[in-house]
């Protein structure tokens, strides 16, 4: 794999660690290891886009919910358990609630295959709809009693306390059975509807996580959660982060080497066969919507891991930590100038990017402060009250900017994904 | 009868004035999707920058309103439209079309327009700040206060004039719309693009044109929208994010590519929302002695802070059940 | 002057050129015919003279004004029609306003077009306000190529007019072609009903391989037995 490095890759590669350098002098080596972590983490969900994107062409816009699953996962699964609640009636009476809504889902499913029973299309749909209303209000108000109590009397109910491998690969699984449904119900249509429906969910899975106080604490938030590793507490900062990294580095390899296998092997064949002419494909006989559902599964599943580990990282589960600007479009910029479907590029491209948007910060402060001094003292410009958060929308503009113009000049990224030459 | 009262402030007017938003937005999504063939994902950021050209006007030249009798922002609203088209035109124009003549798959599109969504969401925050504003500047938002007759209710029905103005214009641009589309050469044109563009370009029909046209109109219905929904709320630079995903399922529950369709989906997801969020408790509460069960103090199908759910699972229910829409439009 | 003359043309899509140096002229009052077998490069040619695929080499001239490469909005402007073979209707149009869409290039009043071409096929004035995709195949094309004829052409591009319609209906289209060239409108068209279009044909032009392999009129080519090899494959 890493046989000759030709000069341009070289190069960035080169420019990547100067930056990185550049980065432990200024902010100081403990700063600097958590943010390669960081990055490492947002590698790992930009390999997932990066599957989706490089080898099925599939627009995932909605890569923050998927991402917040994977924390919330992490929190339900290792945060210490509540014994307050689970010795108490609440955890019974969740559990009816529980199984009230097994049971509305069995009903729903059961009168959905009335047509099995030739009852007549005029009367199906009516009871269908109206089965759907009642046992939808049926359910919440069986919800609505116990998620109160629970909040008032116990906080919310409280972790597993299962270890913290447990808690990535829940997340991995909790995202990747989502991605199944969706991708199930929009995966024969346009990639446009993938795009609305991937948005949509993640705006409804933020909601849903920011107002589920019972599960999540909401605003509150969950802290802390436990580490994989020894903590700051036990071995300092600089090296419970590189023990950190080092597991997320080892993550990354494993995946990376899965991948890789999978790519040269029969599977890959067929899914760049689909990629690049999925007519004839389709005509072959290839299941091409099939194909596109694993791969969007699978790419949904590492987003899932990489957001446990992003949220165990951070040892804070906080719904409202999670903006669609930095865990959607920050990762398809890393994916865009990785180069899609170009792994070695896309881990290139999530920390090159991460580094530079951490970096940035700061950096458009200190611009926009000059300006502003300049200013009061050239024109007696007053700035506006809140400049500096007004200031900090540059980097949204530039993160546009850097999406839409790469897509004009370069729309394979920087890291042209290599063609193989049969000769 | 109070109550009656109610629920015609919070599901009909409402109802009506949101989905007269959704529709105007819907129909500048449609017709994009079926003479451009992409979704238009900086839509509702149109919408957002149309408000603020308006906001911007307004307090260029706050006394314009009140001279004639009208919101300053209302008699703005026209140079807005101007000037939301015009940056359409120019978007297209830097960012989308050198991807169309490189011949790029549409959904490559789809990420360049999220890239100018960005941009967009930047700047107007730059320039306007995260807060809310109000477009009233010398004037105020006249709320009308209907009696009932008779002493039916001790409630008014409640209708401002921001409602009034925004279904006004709604009808004068369905009218104005289909008249374009059925009488002119250009509308005609455009028909037939969005039918086979090919042929089309065959046909002699200047593309081009016919593309700058549906960019102007729809930043027009763009800007109108914006800036009536600011109008009866406030401006907020996340106007674009509550909007989003509902002028996309009305356009689809439509059925993309029809007009017609369009508006109708704004008026379904918009009493959609009015309606499940509304607490049906109240309007049970008279039949309170009859009913075999205790009525809970708030009875609606989802919570406010849930409905963005609603346009969205609608969304997914008419993708698994008629993926073409309520009208047959094109599944592109 | 000839109306129509095309010197040498190559051209394709993307890197591999279909046509390798094909040669043909039209006179304005003659009906061209482009005959050959599958692959030859029939629909490449017409497509290569209305600009929708760039001629590499060669020449295209329209009454001596060279047009190689031109735009097909321009070309339409210069009285020069194309009826495509598939998709050559506005499905969702009326009969009427597809023809209007015939004319969208013209500045003046059409309404003595619309008369001239419900003339040349009277059976789309009874259906005008009928949904073009509603109608039978020959129908169809009958709109297909009235479109093409709002502008006044002097020249109308055919591809394949008679692809997939029944005896009966091809040889109404036929007919009409015939009239219509009587009316001063030059036609060029491509046909893999060879010996039906040859009938009628002033000019015919086999295509083998993207080039010229036989020149000449129609009657003759038909009764050349040597053109009957080249069917099958010569």
């Amino acid at each position: 794999m890493l046989m000759k490095l030709p000069m341009k890759e070289t190069l960035l590669m080169v420019a990547l660690a100067v930056t990185l350098l550049l980065l432990i002098q200024v902010m100081g080596t403990a700063y600097g290891v958590r943010v390669l972590v960081e990055a490492s983490c947002y590698a790992i969900i930009a390999l997932g886009l990066t599957i989706q994107w490089g080898y099925a062409g599939l627009f995932n816009a909605g890569i923050m919910g998927f991402v917040a699953l994977g924390g919330f996962s992490a929190m339900l699964l290792t945060f210490p358990v509540n014994q307050g609640f689970w010795e108490s009636d609440l955890s019974g009476e969740l559990g009816m609630a529980f199984m009230k809504l097994l049971a509305a889902v069995l009903l729903v499913a059961a009168v959905m295959q009335l047509h099995r029973i030739s009852v007549p299309r005029r009367i199906r749909l009516p009871i269908i709809l109206i089965v759907l209303a009642s046992v939808y209000l049926w359910v919440v108000n069986a919800f609505a009693p116990v998620s109160q109590s629970i909040v008032s009397e116990h906080g919310f109910i409280g972790g597993l306390g299962l270890p913290v491998w447990a808690g990535w690969l829940v997340g991995g699984i909790l995202a990747g059975t989502l991605a199944y449904f969706i991708g199930h119900i929009c995966l024969g249509l346009r990639s446009d509807y993938l795009a609305i429906a991937t948005l949509g969910v993640a705006e409804i899975i933020k909601a849903f996580l920011k107002n589920s106080d019972w599960l999540t604490r909401g605003t509150l938030t969950v802290s802390p959660l436990p580490w994989p590793v020894p903590g700051a507490g036990d071995v300092g900062f600089i090296m419970g982060r590189a023990l950190y990294l080092s597991v997320t580095a080892v993550l990354i390899a494993i995946i990376f080497y899965l991948l890789h296998q999978a790519y040269k092997g029969p599977w890959g064949r067929m899914m760049r066969a689909i990629r690049d002419n999925e007519l004839s494909s389709a005509a072959m006989g290839k299941n091409v919507n099939q194909r596109r559902l694993e791969v969007f599964v699978l790419g949904c599943v590492l987003m899932g891991i990489g957001g446990a580990a992003l949220a165990t990282f951070n040892g804070i589960f906080d719904p409202t930590g999670y903006l669609p600007l930095n865990h959607t479009f920050l990762i398809w910029v890393m994916v865009i100038l990785g180069g899609p479907g170009n792994n070695m590029g896309t881990i290139f491209g999530a920390v090159f990017v991460y580094v530079i948007w951490v970096m940035s910060e700061p950096i458009a402060l200190f611009i926009l402060n000059g300006i502003s001094y300049l200013g009061d003292m050239w024109f007696a410009w007053e700035a506006p009250s809140d400049f500096t958060s007004r200031a900090l929308q540059a980097r949204v503009f530039t993160i546009g900017l850097i999406i839409t113009l790469v897509l004009r000049y370069a729309p394979k990224g920087l890291f042209p994904e290599k063609i193989q030459q049969h000769h | 009868m109070n109550e009656l009262v109610f629920f015609v402030n919070n599901v009909v007017i409402s109802g009506l004035t949101i989905g007269s938003i959704y529709a105007l937005g819907a129909v500048g999504i449609t017709l994009i999707f079926s003479i451009l063939r992409f979704a238009h994902f900086a839509h509702a950021d149109l919408m957002t920058l149309g408000a603020f050209f308006a906001f911007f006007l307004t307090t260029l030249f706050p006394a314009a309103g009140p001279a004639i009798g009208l919101p300053t922002a209302f008699v703005m609203l026209p140079f807005a439209m101007a000037l939301t088209a015009l940056s359409a035109v120019y978007i297209d124009k830097a960012f989308y079309r050198p991807l169309r003549s490189h011949g790029v798959k549409p959904i490559v599109i789809v990420m360049a327009s999220l890239g100018v969504t960005l941009m967009l969401q930047g700047l107007i925050r730059m320039f306007m700040g995260t807060g809310a504003r109000n477009m009233y500047i010398d004037d105020r938002k006249g709320i009308h206060r209907i009696d009932l007759p008779f002493d039916l209710a001790n409630r008014p029905l409640v209708l401002t004039d921001p409602q009034i103005l925004l279904l006004l214009f709604l009808v004068v641009a369905v009218i104005a719309l289909h008249l374009f589309l059925t009488r002119s050469r250009l509308g005609k044109a455009m028909r037939a693009m969005s039918d086979n563009p090919d042929l089309a370009r065959v046909s002699g029909i200047n593309t081009d044109t016919v593309v700058k046209v549906t960019w102007v109109i729809a930043g027009c219905l763009a800007a109108a929208a914006g800036t009536l929904l600011s109008l009866d709320v406030s401006l907020k630079p996340d106007l674009s994010f509550h909007l989003l995903l509902p002028i996309f399922a009305a356009a689809i529950v439509g059925g993309v590519g029809h007009p017609y369709g369009a508006l109708a989906g704004g008026f379904v997801i918009g009493f959609a929302e009015t309606l499940s969020v509304f607490n049906w408790s109240v309007l049970l509460r008279p039949l309170r002695d009859y009913l075999w069960f205790d009525l809970p103090a708030n009875l609606s199908f989802v919570s406010s802070e849930y409905k963005i759910t609603v346009p969205f699972f609608i969304l997914l229910a008419i993708l698994v059940w008629r993926p073409t829409g309520l009208f047959k439009g094109k599944v592109l | 002057m000839a109306l129509f003359e095309a010197t040498n043309v190559h051209g394709g899509y993307g890197g591999m050129n279909i046509l390798n140096g094909v040669n043909m002229t039209v006179e304005a009052d003659e009906i061209g015919v482009i005959v050959g077998p599958n692959g030859a490069g029939k629909s490449t040619m017409l497509k290569a003279i209305f600009g929708l695929l760039k001629v590499s080499e060669g020449c295209i001239k329209l009454r001596g004004e060279e047009i190689t490469n031109a735009d097909p909005v321009e070309l339409v402007k210069r009285k020069m029609a194309f009826v495509p073979q598939e998709k050559n209707i506005f499905p969702s149009m009326s009969v009427q306003e597809n023809l209007e869409m015939g004319a969208f290039s013209c500045k003046d009043s059409f309404a003595h077009m619309l008369d001239q071409v419900y003339g040349f096929f009277p059976p789309l004035a009874d259906k005008r306000q009928q949904p073009a995709g509603e109608l039978s195949g020959g129908q169809r094309q009958m709109v297909a190529m009235g479109r093409a004829l709002m502008t006044e052409p002097s020249l109308i591009l055919l591809d394949e007019p008679t692809a997939g319609l029944s005896p009966m209906y091809m040889a109404e289209i036929f007919e009409r072609i015939i009239t219509i060239n009587k009316a001063g409108v030059g036609i060029l068209m491509v046909e893999q009903h060879a010996k039906q279009a040859l009938k009628i044909a002033h000019k015919g032009f086999v295509l083998v391989a993207g080039q010229n392999r036989f020149t000449d009129t129609g009657e003759n080519l038909i009764n050349d037995p040597e053109v009957a090899k080249a069917f099958l494959g010569g």
